[in-house]
């Protein structure tokens, strides 16, 4: 058949072309090119836009006048002098071995972290939209870890993963020495493993909403033409879910890059020699305790560019070519 | 070119108008007004810590201070809750939100906030000085910053000794009334003998913990023992990179290595729950300890056995806060808390040494009533304060984080650990 799809179009040409004219030649109403076509929508949207600028963009620009800055915190109406000093505050922190093992213990975080995350998660999904028996059960069972409080849930890893505990208890004479919180090789995996636990819940709900958007249909052709369940997974279900996977591996990874509270709580703050510290830790040490805010700034903006970074390549790499 | 004006821009205006309001009456009027507030007074707020017994003494004192003083009053409160009270107490300085009076400033922390313009020099009221100088002798020298002046408080001391259970030590089969804990060495073959018998698998729990603090709970008691009472930092150098500090790491790397102390942390008390045969606390823990630990007590193991050995104070004082207007009522409210009579109160109700000079012949009723308290009281005679310099903080913090690497965890020797901290440290405490 070689009907062309645009002559059934219910739109007029005529009503399209002068839109599309318009926006080429850059006509229109001074007004209608200011507030554009639903005016009200700006309305709507303020309260967020001032939220945004409030609480991200104007911190985030102070930060970055701190991080050029020898700035700290004072009482008010104390005056003193704080010099530009350029970048000397991104030289200490790049340079301080601190920082760089703790973007070293992120990056073993990540490569463990995400992979998994989307692996597990879409698996589960698919696995938990085809369940028919207890399937509430099985939803609430992966969500309760993530909506526990990291405080509680941290109690019963610390029970499970400390020298006397469960697994090392049976694992018996194949337990770690030293245990797997005190250990300099496990203490990360271990985080990034129980980070992955906790999480899995929220992102097998992203996927779970982005498989019910995948026509039956595309099934039943694949089924008609042989393919089998791991036919039908690998070309129709991981295709017809790849935005929710773009979203899953960026909020893993920006969720992963501002790890604080789980090695924090797992493994008493930096853990063993340093080997859990994060970005984020070393900034709450350096501005909040040392009181260095400039230099904890420059580890934050150091932070956001490289997430920035590694945000755009991963969208290019499993989200492909927008069209 | 008249220029447009757009949503946008009346915002940016009022914004800027807004945040230039905001900063002219942040300033202005900054001596004249801290001259008048020295003398002036009225109702001040005060901050004590949350610790249940302080509670109880805090809430009396202010009473008692409010039944007197109508005019005056004192509105007093727990320290907001927070990671530490250091984090609270310098985020209400940069907000000025800071009460009058904390009764709960750790000395570490008294360098950062006074380079934040926090504190109120104490030296500022023409008897201070020597009000501190008669209450707390010679030990008060450790409490002056680097301009000479106070500008906190010495308060009460916690003196950190060595705690053991009796029961433990029976059960290994250790004379639980003569303990063999004077000497590093009997610390470390009692530690043995108490693991070896299987009476406990670990001997002591020291937190492994990478926070700036927990060296005054392991390393620096120690130092302080086998040095006869030497700081940290003295004379702006550090001094631990010398062969008592290192013999003090090596005591515990071999803790470590031998499992008689754990690497990890306890969730909870690891002595009050019966997990490990000996602790380091001070007299704060005889309360928690009643009923759950049948307990004894020895002066902190030095290299050769001492009869007057020396720890770490683990200090909590008083400081004043810029923030305060009427500090005329503060500094009374101060002298008030810090009385013989106050301090005899303290002392009944917390058990926490009040830093004043002749303590035992002040309150030689109690310590008659209360013999477990004596060895603290003479102990708080010789106690070592964390050094009163620049960049404190991160100190103690590199310090720690030397110790974890080399002692704990074993990821470095010992020499080069302490050798390249105390470079660093040298060049912080440099540093204005």
């Amino acid at each position: 058949m070689m009907t062309h799809p645009q002559t059934t179009s219910p739109v007029p040409a005529a009503a399209e072309a002068k839109p599309a004219s318009a926006a080429r030649h850059g006509g229109g109403r001074p007004r209608a090119r200011l507030l554009g076509q639903h005016p009200l929508g700006i309305l709507f949207s303020l309260p967020y836009v001032v939220y945004v600028m409030g609480v991200l963009a104007v911190p985030f620009g102070f930060a970055v006048y701190i991080s050029v800055h020898q700035y700290y915190f004072t009482a008010p109406g104390v005056d003193v002098d704080r010099p530009f000093v350029g970048l000397d505050n991104y030289v200490s922190v790049l340079s301080d071995p601190a920082v760089q093992q703790s973007f070293l213990n992120i990056l073993v975080f990540l490569v463990i972290n995400v992979p998994l995350t989307v692996g597990l998660s879409l698996v589960l999904a698919t696995a938990l939209n085809r369940v028919r028996w207890l399937r509430t059960f099985f939803r609430v069972c992966y969500y309760v870890p993530y909506v526990t409080a990291s405080v509680a849930v941290v109690g019963v890893w610390l029970f499970l993963f400390q020298q006397h505990g469960l697994v090392n208890s049976l694992l018996g004479p194949l337990a770690p020495a030293p245990s797997w919180l005190v250990n300099s090789w496990l203490a990360m995996p271990t985080v990034a493993l129980f980070v992955t636990w906790k999480q899995l819940g929220f992102f097998i709900l992203l996927y779970l909403a982005a498989l019910q958007n995948i026509p039956n249909e595309l099934y039943e052709s694949a089924a008609v033409d042989g393919g089998g369940r791991w036919v039908q997974f690998w070309n129709v279900t991981v295709p017809g879910v790849r935005s929710a996977s773009v979203l899953v591996v960026i909020l893993a990874t920006i969720t992963g890059a501002n790890l604080f509270t789980e090695p924090y709580l797992l493994t008493a703050g930096g853990g063993p020699d340093g080997a859990s510290s994060s970005p984020v830790f070393l900034m709450y040490q350096k501005g909040i305790l040392q009181g260095n805010p400039d230099v904890a700034a420059a580890l934050g903006v150091v932070l956001v560019a490289g997430i920035l970074v590694v945000t755009l390549i991963q969208k290019r790499l499993v989200g492909g070519k927008e069209e | 070119m008249v220029r447009a004006i757009t949503p946008a821009r009346i915002l940016s205006a009022a914004a800027v108008a807004v945040l230039g309001a905001s900063l002219a009456a942040c300033g202005g009027g900054g001596a004249s007004s801290a001259q008048s507030a020295a003398a002036a007074k009225g109702p001040i707020k005060i901050w004590y810590s949350n610790n249940a017994a302080e509670v109880k003494w805090g809430k009396e004192m202010v009473s008692a201070w409010n039944a007197a003083h109508p005019d005056q009053q004192v509105e007093g409160q727990e320290i907001p809750a927070g990671k530490s009270s250091e984090e609270v107490i310098g985020a209400a300085i940069s907000a000025g939100s800071a009460p009058c009076l904390v009764f709960n400033t750790a000395p570490a922390a008294v360098p950062q906030f006074q380079k934040q313009g926090g504190l109120v020099p104490l030296d500022s009221f023409p008897d201070a000085a020597q009000y501190i100088k008669d209450r707390t002798g010679a030990l008060a020298d450790q409490y002056k910053s680097a301009d000479g002046k106070f500008y906190q408080l010495p308060w009460k001391s916690n003196p950190v000794v060595l705690f053991y259970n009796k029961d433990l030590f029976k059960k290994a089969g250790l004379d639980p009334e003569h303990p063999q804990l004077a000497t590093q060495q009997q610390f470390l073959d009692t530690a043995r003998a108490l693991v070896k018998s299987g009476a406990v698998k670990t001997a002591v729990w020291p937190s492994p913990a990478s926070d700036f603090y927990q060296s005054w709970f392991d390393f620096y008691p120690f130092y302080a023992a086998a040095t006869g009472g030497t700081q940290l930092v003295k004379d702006g150098k550090a001094t631990f990179d010398d062969d008592q500090g290192k013999q003090v790491a090596t005591l515990f790397q071999t803790l470590y290595k031998e499992n008689l102390a754990s690497k990890e942390t306890y969730q909870g008390d690891s002595f009050g729950e019966g997990k490990s045969a000996m602790a380091l606390a001070g007299p704060w823990a005889i309360e928690a300890y009643k009923g759950k630990v049948n307990w004894g007590a020895v002066p902190i193991p030095a290299p050769q056995q001492q009869d007057k050995v020396s720890t770490f104070s683990d200090a909590k004082n008083v400081a004043m806060y810029s923030a305060c207007k009427n500090r005329g009522t503060a500094w009374d409210v101060l002298k008030f808390a810090t009385s013989k009579d106050e301090d005899g109160k303290l002392l009944q109700e917390t058990g926490q040494m009040p830093m004043r000079q002749g303590l035992t012949t002040a309150y030689a009723d109690y310590f008659a009533k209360n013999p477990s308290y004596s060895q603290f009281a003479d102990q708080a005679s010789r106690t070592v304060e964390v050094p009163n310099v620049s960049n404190s903080v991160q100190v103690w913090q590199t310090f720690r984080d030397a110790w974890s690497k080399s002692v704990i965890f074993g990821n470095q020797s010992i020499d080069d650990a302490f050798h390249g901290a105390s470079d660093k440290i040298n060049q912080l405490v440099s540093q204005k």
